[in-house]
């Protein structure tokens, strides 16, 4: 054994990798709870990947071929309907577990120097995870499917000039069709996770690069012991690797409940619209992305209003990219001397908080009718309104109010 | 960056080979970048389509197909027709100056080569949902009772009156599009082709 060992590291740093990233990789010690997130991503993504390829053995990619042919895996494939049940309970999944852990980054100031790079490969990743979700949307070929990519698709025609030639190029058609099936196709079982592999592989080298943060937002490389290591520090194996499987264990337990007993969630997590195959003549009576997606959805349907000479369409469509670009100048909007909110001010507290808010009602409002009244007397298309300007202000604000914020004393050394 | 040691000749040529090798990859790239376009047999299914029109009663719509796309027919009463006038001040483009969204011939008010018969795309204008039909005026439609009839988009609140003309703030931008169309005889039309050509 030692021998093979000492074979392959002539020709191959397999031990020195190992120490470098497992063994000898020294995390911070006080690593909690919101530090879960990152090490459930990457299960989920590999479930996610292990399924696919199994569905990808049934899967038919032709408009006349593709409702169907999963109907055939729910039915009559041995197991088929486990495989798919994970592979759509794990979309909605990973969405959660990747909210939560930059929820985490903004808990702790995760994003701040010297972790910008993290960050942005990070906002980059859930790009291209927003993309595998909408182009593996499409592939049941339900009427959901069908409209939601008509709308989608529909907001590259916005763009001034190029917009519908664009839109056109995308399709592949003048209207969502078969070869537009074939290429999302294409896009969501081989092109974005190709992408999303060798991101994650980046965030992580650019992550051991600059060492983990934690909840106190302390430095830990700055206090080495005589030994070179951090005196707060810890292997990352065995003691993370063990604490991360506690983790999996619970996220398991949730993830199969929701898989065996509710694999729909009462339409949150698949919408009833798409157990009707496409039908392009036919719009269901609400188009509703999936619960992921309904924060940006909503504000893409706040703007009604024509203002600077420039449609409301336009706006909307301005103000959801917006609304999600702007996670990229998080590292520069704050202005905060400290990083962890354990010793902020009641402001950076505030403003997080109202932010939270505003993405959980937008999110549930982009799933209502704008015209209908969800709360309060008020139609939904004004509350909607409110909120979003309220979630832009978590950014536009952002470098005041970490500027201005009244800090506590950071210790040196973490605690607890 | 030091210059020591730098052979200006051939630090020249190696800019004028990746200079070059830039346009090449450029070169290279595009068949990938065009083969997404509409593919010819796209194109061709997009071909004029001919329906039957004697069949439409009147207040009745009909839905056809025409390259993918729900092509709307409705044979309008005199009272849908009188409704077109009570809605102009609520709308934002009455007259139809967003040229694009019509062939010339109905530029009109009432968006059409006959008064009565309207063909229109029923495809939002704000993101590519297909309208509701609310051709009743009144509370039934579900819109108040100062409906006077006309389309309701149900993704994002848009509404349209009975010739596909958009309400005032909201989200669409444009009227709903005419598509080209012709006369073959009273009682048939053709959808993609008008005495111009095919579109």
């Amino acid at each position: 054994m030692q021998t093979l060992l000492a074979w392959i590291d002539e020709r191959f740093p397999l031990t020195k990798v190992w120490k470098e990233h497992l063994a000898e990789y020294y995390a911070p010690k006080n690593f909690n709870f919101w530090y879960y997130f990152g090490s459930l991503a990457l299960l989920v993504l590999v479930m996610q990947i292990v399924t696919g390829i199994f569905l990808t053995m049934h899967y038919k990619p032709d408009t006349a071929l593709a409702f169907a042919s999963v109907e055939y895996i729910m039915r009559d494939v041995d197991w088929g309907w486990l495989i798919r049940y994970m592979h759509s309970t794990g979309a909605s999944f990973f969405f959660i577990v990747v909210y939560l852990h930059m929820f985490r980054a903004l808990l702790y100031g995760s994003y701040q120097k010297p972790r910008e790079l993290i960050w942005l490969i990070g906002v980059v990743i859930f790009v291209a995870l927003m993309a595998e979700a909408f182009t593996g949307y499409l592939l049941p070929w339900g009427n959901m499917s069908y409209w939601g990519a008509q709308v989608i698709i529909s907001l590259f025609d916005a763009i001034p000039v190029v917009g519908p030639t664009l839109s056109e190029w995308l399709r592949g058609d003048f209207v969502v069709s078969d070869a537009t099936l074939n290429r999302f196709f294409a896009f969501h079982v081989s092109a974005i996770p190709l992408i999303l592999v060798a991101l994650v592989f980046v965030h992580i080298v650019a992550l051991h690069k600059v060492g983990s943060n934690n909840p106190d937002g302390v430095e830990i490389k700055k206090k080495k012991g005589p030994d070179g290591i951090p005196l707060d520090g810890i292997p990352f194996h065995p003691y993370y690797t063990v604490k991360d499987i506690v983790g999996v264990t619970v996220f398991l337990m949730l993830f199969a409940a929701v898989m065996f007993f509710a694999p729909e969630l009462w339409g949150w997590f698949l919408e009833p619209d798409n157990f009707v195959p496409a039908n392009n003549l036919l719009t269901p009576p609400e188009i509703v992305p999936l619960w992921y997606f309904t924060p940006y959805y909503s504000i893409l349907r706040a703007s009604v209003y024509n203002f600077f000479w420039i449609d409301a369409k336009i706006w909307g469509v301005i103000f959801m990219w917006l609304s999600i670009l702007l996670f990229f100048f998080i590292p520069w909007l704050d202005r905060s001397p400290v990083k962890s909110i354990r010793y902020r001010g009641g402001k950076y507290k505030t403003a997080l908080a109202i932010f939270v808010v505003s993405f959980i009602v937008l999110g549930y409002l982009g799933t209502k009718s704008p015209e209908v009244v969800s709360f309060f007397w008020v139609k939904n298309v004004y509350w909607v309104q409110a909120f979003t300007v309220l979630y832009f202000a978590f950014f536009f604000l952002m470098p005041w109010y970490t500027k201005y914020d009244k800090t506590k004393p950071v210790p040196e050394r973490v605690t607890g | 960056m030091s210059k020591e040691g730098v052979n200006p000749r051939r630090r020249r040529l190696l800019a004028i080979t990746s200079g070059l090798g830039v346009v090449g990859t450029a070169f290279a790239v595009t068949p990938f970048i065009l083969s997404m376009f509409p593919s010819a047999r796209a194109k061709a299914a997009g071909a004029p389509v001919e329906v039957d029109i004697s069949n439409i009663e009147p207040g009745q719509l009909l839905t056809v197909e025409w390259r993918g796309k729900p092509v709307w027919i409705l044979r309008r009463t005199p009272e849908m027709l009188k409704s077109l006038h009570d809605v102009d001040p609520h709308l934002a483009d009455p007259k139809s100056k967003v040229v694009d969204q019509q062939p010339a011939y109905a530029r009109n008010e009432a968006r059409s080569i006959k008064p009565e018969i309207l063909v229109m795309v029923g495809i939002c204008t704000h993101l590519g949902c297909s309208p509701d039909k609310r051709l009743d005026a009144g509370t039934a439609s579900g819109l108040g009772d100062d409906w006077k009839g006309g389309f309701f988009c149900p993704c994002h609140g848009s509404k349209f009156d009975l010739a596909g003309r958009v309400y005032k703030n909201v989200p669409a931008p444009t009227n709903l599009e005419v598509p080209p169309h012709a006369y073959l005889s009273d009682t048939r039309i053709v959808i993609g082709a008008d005495k111009k050509g095919a579109a």
